[in-house]
This record gives C-alpha cells, structure tokens and sequence, in this order.
C-alpha cells in the first residue's frame, strides 16, 4: 500500500465536486439523481480511505450502511419521479413546481 | 513504480473523466453508462484500500442493481425526455464550476493542513482483519452493530413498500363503453390529456384522477 491516503481522499473530493456541479446544473430529475449518486459514492470512498488509514473497521462498516441506505433512497426516489412524471408528464425539475398532487 | 501506485493513477483519472462525461453528455441512457463505469473505477479505489468485500457490494449493488433501475426509469419515462438548453438563473454554469472549484481547494486544504499529502497508511491492517476481511466485517457488524443492522432491514422493507405505494396506479374495473371509446378518451382514462388537448379541459376531466399516484386526495 504505497499510495498516500490524501490521493484517495483528493479523488473522493473531486468526485462530490463534480456530483454537487451535476446537481446544479442539470434540471431533469433524472440526471440530478445521478448526481447524487455520486456524490453518495464520493463520501463512501473516504469513509474506506479513513478506514485504512485508521487500521479500523468501522469506517468499511458506515460505508456499507451508506450504500443500504442508498439503495433505499434510490427506490423511493425513482418512484417519486414515475409518480411526478404520471402527473405533470415532464421530468424537468422547474416545471413540477406545484407541491400540491 | 509499485503495483497499487499504477492501478490507481489509471483508473483515479478515469473516475474524473467518466463523472466529467456524466455531467456533459446530453443523452440520459450515456449518462448513466457515465456513471457505471465511473462506480466500477470507485470499487477498484476500494480494492486499492484493502476493502475487497465493499469492493463486490459496490459492483453487485450500485453497478448491478441500482444501475439497472436506474435505466429501467429512463427507458419507462422515454429516452428523448433530455433537459432544457440554456440557463435558468443568469450565469449559472459559471457559478457552478466556481462552486465546485471551491469545494475542491476547500476540501484539498483541509486533506493537506489535517493529515498531508505524503501520508501512507500504515502497514498491518492485515491484523485488524482476522480471517479475512469479509470475516471480520460480519463479526464486527453482527455483534457491534447488530442494532442497526436490524434497523436496516426494516428501512429496506418500509422502502419497497413505499415504492409500491407510489408507483400503484389506482386500478379499477374497466366498462364495455371504456373499452369501445375512441382513443382520444382512452388517454383521458389513464390520466393524460391527448396532445392537442389545452389544459383547462386536462383539470376539468372526470377521470384524471384515475393516474393519480395511490392514496386518496
């Protein structure tokens, strides 16, 4: 293991940037989510750096649960997108602006 | 130059060219091919950090699982749904590339005032790991963290419903006269207006409430 963590952690921080950039540029619900994705995934990638850094398990431990959770909110996600698609038939996050259904 | 130092500097810039790719594509189905390579480059990265049993939950669930229902929405929503041009808010890409830039010099200097650059992990992680690393993992997750673990279970099936809930259409029995109307009405019965349709005649429909997404209103 001869890679400095700090190129690891350098990644995972490039990683959220440019997550974080995909969320505010894009406006289809779709490509945000994907944002958030990789966002999530960035956070995972340090948790596991700070982990082997540490010689501890539970970094590995919190990454996993951050990934069930995921999973999770990708489920629920992607059904509130159908449903607000059936609604106002558009995926651009501007025009599905009324909160009421 | 170690094994581990090549692996990494091939596959970190193909992480940051393959997120690059999923913000600037135009297409949503490229888009999140984008994005399942670039989480295979994030589970090598766990391989790299001696997590080899993340490292097959990252492929099997986000590359497998998530990933597909990802594109499953894309396909069921239609592929040409792509975003609008232009900008919303006045110099809002600028804006955001100089956020990004932000977060990325913010966060590089905290890496750099906190643990430094040069930092290599310490050797001995082997130790932490008895009986390999998905053997330890289970038994610090099964014993130290059984609770949530459990609480874990539950959030997944209170998930799957929800997306049941949500997805369901109202479903009720269809009449002779529903079955022999013409087209145009068979649209308003799933809760979409015919395309030519303006949108007064969309609310005051009778069965538009027939797409709604479960629940009463």
């Amino acid at each position: 293991m001869r890679t400095p963590i700090a190129y690891f952690l350098l990644l995972s921080a490039i990683l959220f940037a440019l997550g974080s950039m995909t969320v505010l540029l894009r406006r289809n619900a779709l490509r945000i989510f994907m944002g958030v994705e990789l966002q999530l995934n960035a956070v995972n990638l340090s948790l596991v750096a700070f982990s082997r850094m540490h010689l501890e398990l539970d970094g590995q431990i919190l990454a996993f649960f951050s990934m069930v959770v995921a999973a999770a909110e990708v489920v629920v996600g992607l059904a509130i997108i159908v449903a607000v698609v059936r609604r106002t038939s558009t995926t651009v996050v501007d025009r599905a602006d009324v909160l009421r259904g | 130059m170690p094994l581990d130092n090549v692996v990494f500097w091939i596959f970190a810039p193909l992480s940051v060219a393959t997120a690059i790719g999923m913000i600037a594509v135009r297409n949503s189905v490229h888009a999140a091919l984008f994005l399942v390579v670039n989480l295979f480059t994030v589970a090598v990265m766990f391989l790299l950090l001696d997590a080899p049993f993340l490292f097959a939950v990252q492929i099997i669930v986000y590359a497998g699982a998530i990933m597909v229902l990802f594109l499953f929405v894309i396909m069921l929503l239609g592929v040409d749904r792509g975003d609008p041009v232009g900008d919303r808010l006045f110099g809002q890409r600028t804006m955001a590339a100089i956020l990004g830039v932000a977060i990325v010099a913010e966060l590089g200097t905290a890496i750099r005032a906190s643990i430094g650059l040069a930092t290599r992990a310490p050797g001995g992680f082997d130790a932490a790991n008895p009986g390999g690393n998905p053997a330890a993992l289970a038994e610090v997750l099964f014993r130290d963290y059984l609770v949530p673990f459990e609480v874990t279970s539950i959030l997944l099936i209170v998930a799957a419903v929800a997306a049941m809930v949500l997805a369901l259409r109202r479903s009720r029995a269809v009449t002779q006269r529903e079955l022999e109307a013409p087209a145009g009405d068979d649209l308003a019965a799933y809760g979409m207006a015919p395309p030519g349709a303006p949108a007064s005649m969309r609310a005051a429909s009778p069965r538009s409430g027939s797409g709604a997404p479960g629940g009463p209103r």
